[in-house]
């Protein structure tokens, strides 16, 4: 397959003695801990990541993701396992060899941004480059292309220490843009950002990644942070990957008791979109139906308004059933006089957090359209507060609210009390 | 029996064979740092004793600022005074010789040690001797291999001095930011180039630190070396000792002083942004910068980019 840019193969990193006996321990079954003198800091780990996707790993400190993340340039050697970047395998190589395949297939992005202080930002920038053998001109002006699309025009000649954190890390992420290489490594470098800061600098990865297209594997410990940005993630827990999925299926489908603990403090209303909560929608009716054929739909489903589609489910508007009863008195044909436009859907991508306030404006279920707006699902109330509270099933055996008598019989009992002369 | 280690004679069995052997190596080794020592020697004490003081005047403005100036040329002044002139310059000249030699044995051997762990094991155990020997000692295989003079003396001083600078190499390439070197290599550096372009940089405030150090215990032992006939203040601390004679020790001994604080203060100032050199080199910079930025800007200009600006930090 073309589109694997980089992929790596039963990795295993042990620190200390008896490195290769303790691999063969671990393949065996045998534990952790019962490896003696020696630490294993990557046990087994093995995924495939795709060109322009963003890849998380995820992990708590000690997880092994940072040794992980220094395998897949060879900054740490592995003890037994494969990486392969761009169709070259990076183990068992010579330095040279090695050194030419970091300086044109993956560059790095560090926690402490790891700028050369004694040099200036453009020089900074400018540093893959000239290792690369870029000629100084050539380099000098793509690296200040670069320094502008990360926004740090006009400070090209301050030098590291002049600047904030920020835009420190700025600089990394444009050193590391600049070498224009296939993978971006980026191991948690955010991480040492405050909250503002950090939310400011997802937010432009994910639109330099859309714009460019890089593939980037991503470290951190923050299951927010790998939520946001990752298109796909690894959870780590004591050197093994336990899980890799997309952001919704580890939410939804953790692999085990440790994931589900993980993912107990995320906040859901940020990660799960419209689509990954909605329900079919129960009765729809087509423009082209008369009220008849309307009315009677809502009485067998007991329901006081219905969604108006096209044909091919294109939405068009909703109807109420005090409208539609009228309709049918005065003997209208078509259900049009009827329609309010007025159906407020939202996209079938819309994170959670943006639905609360068109539910409560719809009248009924918020609907959901996909890109072409047809009606693919509905979101009830109930269903938004259970998914909130982390069970979406409690949504479907959820009592339905039981509905008020009606004004007329309520009114004609308090009447009857009041002749009686009770109060 | 008696238990006695015959440690003595096995090093001067070791010194035998040095002079039977190594006498070729020895003679050129002697013939080379006294013709260093005379080159250094002709520059200080052919000119007149006014020239050098203006001309080391110039230098302490240049390197600290006026303050130092005028203390340099009240100092010298001083060692004129008490007719100690001409011996300040043979030890001043005998230890610059002395510090460059250590210096360049020195500092090559700390990187290497930085870079290999089993060098530095090694290493490690030697500059504690050379370090803690104590220093007379040296003087004995400086006479044997060299004789009288100028040669042993710088045998010994270079012994003494060479460990700081060996040291703080070491230390200041081993204690660089290791996520920044970790760049270097991420990028596909060279162990060589991270060398230059990382490793030396940042350990230079350590590396200069070492340099203080070695020219600072060279100028100690230069004294000590007068024994063998080094001349110099040493030589003139050595007479007054043997000859109780208190007067030209003070004076010979103020001038040590004087020489050393003239010393330690230049060496400590390199690279700290002192006097009037780093002003110039600082206004420089601020002015290339801003030629440059401008150049940068208008290149954005001419292709039509906006510059976005990432605000003030904060």
């Amino acid at each position: 397959m073309n589109d694997i840019v980089l992929k790596a193969e039963g990795l295993y990193k042990v620190f200390g003695r008896g490195a290769d006996d303790a691999v063969k321990k671990l393949r065996k079954g045998a534990s952790r801990d019962e490896l003696g003198g020696a630490t294993a800091a990557v046990i087994d780990a093995s995924f495939e990541v795709k060109k322009g996707e963003i890849f998380v790993v995820m992990g708590l400190s000690g997880s092994g993701k940072s040794t992980l993340i220094r395998m897949l340039n060879g900054l740490h050697p592995q003890t037994a396992g494969t990486v392969e970047v761009g169709g070259d395998s990076i183990t068992g190589v010579s330095p040279t060899k090695l050194r030419d395949i970091r300086r044109k297939r993956v560059s790095m992005v560090f926690q402490h941004f790891a700028l050369l202080p004694h040099r200036t930002v453009i020089d900074n920038v400018a540093y893959g480059l000239e290792i690369q053998g870029v000629s100084k001109a050539e380099r000098l002006q793509r690296a200040a292309k670069v320094t502008d699309i990360v926004g740090l025009g006009g400070w090209e000649e301050k030098y590291p220490s002049e600047l904030s954190g920020g835009m420190q890390q700025r600089v990394g992420l444009a050193r590391a843009l600049a070498a224009d290489t296939d993978v971006l490594l980026m191991d948690e470098a955010f991480s040492a950002l405050d909250p503002l800061i950090r939310r400011e600098m997802q937010d432009q990865l994910l639109e330099l990644q859309q714009e460019l297209g890089k593939t980037i594997i991503f470290i951190t410990h923050d299951l927010n942070e790998a939520m946001y940005i990752g298109d796909r993630i690894a959870v780590m827990r004591d050197g093994r990957i336990v899980q890799i999925g997309s952001p919704e299926d580890i939410l939804t489908n953790p692999a085990n008791d440790y994931v589900e603990q993980f993912v107990q403090d995320v906040d859901r209303s940020r990660v799960l979109t419209a689509d990954s909560v909605m329900r079919k929608p129960r009765v729809t009716v087509h423009e082209g139906s008369g009220p008849h054929a309307a009315l009677a739909a809502m009485r067998e489903n007991e329901i006081s308004a219905l969604y108006v589609t096209k044909r091919d489910r294109t939405i068009v508007g909703w109807v109420r059933d005090r409208d539609v009863m009228d309709l049918v008195r005065k003997g209208e044909k078509s259900l049009a006089p009827a329609i309010q436009t007025d159906h407020g859907a939202v996209s079938q991508d819309t994170p959670l957090v943006d639905l609360f306030i068109p539910s409560l404006e719809a009248a009924l279920a918020l609907a959901v359209t996909d890109e072409r707006d047809r009606l693919v699902g509905v979101i009830p109330r109930v269903t938004l507060l259970a998914t909130l509270g982390g069970e979406p099933e409690a949504a479907t055996s959820a009592e339905p609210v039981i509905e008020p008598l009606p004004t007329e019989v309520v009114d004609k009992v308090l009447d009857a009390a009041a002749t009686k002369g009770d109060l | 029996m008696e238990f006695r280690i015959p440690f003595g004679d096995w090093v001067e069995t070791g010194k035998d064979w040095i002079e039977d052997n190594l006498d070729w190596l020895l003679e050129f080794l002697g013939n080379l740092w006294t013709g260093l020592y005379d080159a250094v020697n002709w520059i200080f004490a052919t000119p007149p004793a006014i020239a050098i003081i203006i001309a080391l005047a110039l230098a302490a403005l240049l390197a600290r600022g006026w303050k130092f100036a005028v203390g340099a040329v009240v100092g010298l002044v001083f060692i004129i005074g008490v007719d100690q002139w001409e011996n300040s310059m043979d030890s001043l000249s005998l230890v610059l010789v002395a510090a460059f030699l250590a210096l360049l044995a020195g500092i090559p051997l700390g990187i290497w040690a930085a870079r290999n762990q089993t060098v530095s094991n090694i290493v490690k155990p030697i500059m504690d001797f050379l370090q803690t020997m104590p220093a007379f000692v040296y003087l004995i295989p400086a006479i044997a291999f060299f004789g009288v003079g100028v040669a042993p003396g710088i045998f010994a001083t270079v012994l003494f001095a060479i460990a700081p600078g060996v040291r703080l190499t070491e230390l200041g390439i081993r204690s660089v930011d290791q996520e920044v070197v970790e760049a270097g290599q991420a990028f596909g550096a060279s162990p060589r180039r991270i060398l230059r372009q990382i490793q030396l940089p940042l350990a230079m405030p350590s590396i200069m630190a070492g340099v203080n150090q070695v020219i600072m215990l060279s100028l100690s032992m230069v004294v000590i070396a007068g024994m063998v006939g080094a001349g110099g203040l040493g030589g003139q601390v050595t007479r007054a000792v043997s000859a109780l004679d208190i007067a030209i020790g003070a004076e010979a001994g103020i001038s040590v002083v004087i020489l050393a604080i003239l010393l330690d203060r230049f060496t400590a100032s390199f690279g700290q942004g002192m006097g009037l050199y780093a002003t110039w080199a600082k206004k420089r910079r601020a002015k290339k910068s801003d030629v440059e930025q401008a150049r940068v800007d208008a290149e954005h200009l001419e292709v039509g980019h906006p510059i976005r600006s990432a605000g003030a930090p904060s």
